[in-house]
């Protein structure tokens, strides 16, 4: 992996094709993300966001140029290879929480551990780690439905960063929450971004969101329309 | 993982209640039905080997051409010698000769005039010798209705519907007017010991049962005998090794050219049975294939269901970084589980239910009051070693199969539509 960049896209672009016509979702995309980064790609419906999160996060692959997730050249990636980096090295956290209602919040956090065929006593105490950072290990026994929408969402988030991933993807985490609980969301992804040195990469229409960010790429029509770099007191 | 997907299992019920179910009912028909054919054929089997054909079967080739009408002057003689050899030749069996005839019963009046007759169908087994094994086949003891068992010469049983048809009862006096081996008209008197009921309409409706060496001086038959038949000592008909006996005999002992050289058969041949047991072998492939293209179809909707409910789960899974083929072969391990799991339950189930039917039997003997087979007017099931694994075949790969198909469309998700779908 380069040391100057987790993430690199040059002149990538994605094109649907929709009947007789195509697409453009992204066009020319050049953006470098650093280990660290607390992003926001912002913008309109229809904009590439979710598209270009799709991308770097390995969900899919680009029609041109190229996309360097960790090393990795997402275009080239096999199937297989593609779950293995997601498995591994990223994390995900969606709108609707998708937590699985007949697992505990424990066994709900400990699933991508399952899957790297980890020991039963490490598993546990990475789970619980990841329970306590987002402050919900006193409900490690409780199950979704017994949850509130914030609660869901932290369980959410302590499933995304349990295994300890260099990058998360989060996609409009806040849209399905109260102003509250939106705040405090996004006070855990920071603190876990300062103490894990996790990279974070939203994508959001949520104001509240975006008064978080570091930096804040506006995309429209596919393009980075502005790349900023917002000075935030919190982040000092 | 096995573990976590168990307990999904076990607390989603939806997931595993109606797959359970369904395996559970076609394992507990196929095993149920599988014991139930395999006890009316075993059934089957034995009345015909017992009552008809033994295991192997030795008559004079003439006699075997018309052997449906007992023809005793076809009848061979010299069988004393003939036993001795067999004995000697091929121990492993039970050797016992028998004579089946034919004739005309006459009960007489307290004037010797007659009261009522009928015609009759006889068999003469050896009834009093120590080393005969024809008591333990014909169960004799038990089928034993009123009086008792012949213990000396000129004692005759005879089957109690036909006593009652008669009107005559264990003590009376009947007279058999039949033909000799030679062709001569003859007529004996016997004392009735006892009535007796086989349970096979065949036997029951007009038959008497002698010992061989009254009817061998009856019909003048003295060292002859109309077949002689063998067992296997076990009692259990085995096929390959019943071939190879018949094959060695007739290579010795038959006589192309020679109508009263004997030739020795075996039961399958003999009954009639051959085609018979060829199609009930084929009915319980044809049961369970039934049950496994039924079932697999039933749980492949079942699977489809499932995967509708269970498509945000899919998609977070495959979100995360789980390989296609992985979910895919989880989900083929949750369907062995409740394979497993089903198959266990419903061959308990069909085991159980057959095991009733093997002690209490199905009473069929409305369906054969007419019937010349030897099938037993109780039906039983038998419980074998193959009612405990034949339920799992359509259990394991129906429930695998379902789930195959069903869970193909995984490898049809797409995963940079994940985004939308798990934010529906």
């Amino acid at each position: 992996m380069n040391n100057s960049y987790l993430i690199k896209t040059e002149r990538l672009k994605k094109i649907y094709p929709m009947g007789p016509t195509t697409l453009v979702a992204l066009e020319g995309v050049n953006l470098i993300f650093k280990k660290g980064e607390f992003s926001g790609l912002v913008g309109p419906s229809g904009s590439g966001k979710t598209t270009l999160l799709n991308i770097i996060g390995t969900l899919d692959s680009p029609s041109q140029g190229s996309a360097d997730v960790m090393g990795r050249k997402v275009e080239t990636l096999s199937h297989k290879s593609a779950a293995q980096l997601r498995n591994q090295h990223i994390g995900f956290i969606f709108q609707t929480f998708n937590l699985l209602p007949v697992y505990t919040v424990f066994e709900n956090v400990e699933f991508p551990l399952l899957l790297q065929n980890m020991a039963t006593s490490e598993r546990k105490k990475l789970v619980m780690e990841a329970l306590e950072w987002v402050g919900l290990a006193d409900r490690a026994q409780s199950k979704p439905a017994q949850l509130s929408g914030g609660q869901s969402q932290r369980v959410a988030i302590a499933r995304a960063i349990v295994k300890k991933p260099e990058l998360v993807i989060a996609d409009e985490p806040t849209a399905n929450l109260d102003a509250e609980n939106s705040h405090h969301i996004m006070k855990t992804m920071v603190q876990l971004n300062k103490g894990l040195d996790t990279t974070f990469i939203f994508a959001t229409h949520d104001e509240k969101v975006m008064h978080y960010l570091k930096r804040k790429i506006s995309l429209n029509d596919g393009r980075v329309e502005k790349d900023e770099i917002l000075e935030r007191e919190m982040w000092k | 993982m096995i573990k976590f997907l168990f307990k999904g299992l076990i607390r989603d019920r939806s997931r595993s209640l109606f797959p359970v179910l369904t395996v559970v009912t076609g394992v507990f028909l196929s095993v149920f039905l599988y014991s139930y054919l395999n006890g009316v054929v075993s059934q089957m089997i034995n009345s015909t080997a017992h009552y008809q054909t033994g295991h192997l079967r030795i008559m004079t080739q003439a006699y075997a051409q018309e052997a449906d009408q007992n023809p005793i002057d076809l009848a061979f003689i010299g069988v004393d010698n003939l036993l001795q050899t067999l004995n000697e030749k091929y121990h492993q069996m039970l050797w016992t000769p028998r004579i089946k005839f034919g004739g005309l019963l006459d009960i007489p009046d307290e004037n010797k005039e007659t009261k009522t007759q009928g015609p009759v169908i006889g068999m003469a087994v050896n009834l009093f010798s120590e080393f005969s094994p024809e008591r333990k086949l014909l169960n004799i003891k038990d089928a034993i209705i009123s009086g008792r068992m012949p213990n000396k010469t000129g004692e005759i049983l005879i089957a109690d519907e036909f006593a009652k048809k008669l009107k005559v009862a264990p003590s009376d006096t009947a007279t058999l007017i039949s033909s000799t081996m030679f062709g001569s008209m003859t007529m004996a008197n016997f004392k009735i010991a006892g009535t007796v009921r086989f349970g096979i309409a065949a036997m029951d409706r007009a038959a008497i049962f002698t010992d061989i060496s009254d009817i061998q001086f009856a019909l003048d038959m003295q060292d002859a005998a109309s077949e002689i038949l063998g067992f296997f000592a076990d009692d259990i008909y085995n096929d390959e090794q019943a071939t190879l006996i018949a094959a060695s005999f007739n290579k010795e002992f038959k006589n192309p050219d020679d109508p009263f050289s004997p030739r020795m058969g075996t039961l399958p041949n003999e009954s009639g049975l051959a085609d018979y047991l060829n199609m009930v072998g084929s009915m319980a492939i044809i049961i369970i294939t039934i049950f496994v293209v039924t079932m697999s179809i039933v749980l492949w909707n079942a699977g489809l269901m499932g995967s509708l409910r269970r498509y945000g789960e899919i998609g977070l899974r495959l979100a995360i970084g789980e390989d296609k083929g992985h979910v895919y072969r989880t989900l083929i391990l949750e369907s062995v589980m409740i394979a497993i799991f089903g198959s266990v339950l419903g061959t308990l189930a069909g085991v159980g239910i057959a095991y009733l039917m093997q002690v209490h039997g199905l009473d069929f003997s409305f369906l054969f009051k007419k019937t010349s087979m030897m099938i037993p007017n109780e039906l039983r099931a038998r419980v074998t070693f193959g009612s405990f694994i034949i339920g799992f075949v359509p259990g394991i790969i129906s429930t695998v199969l379902g789930t195959s198909i069903a869970g193909v469309g995984i490898y049809k998700r797409q995963t940079s539509q994940l985004f939308k779908e798990l934010e529906v």
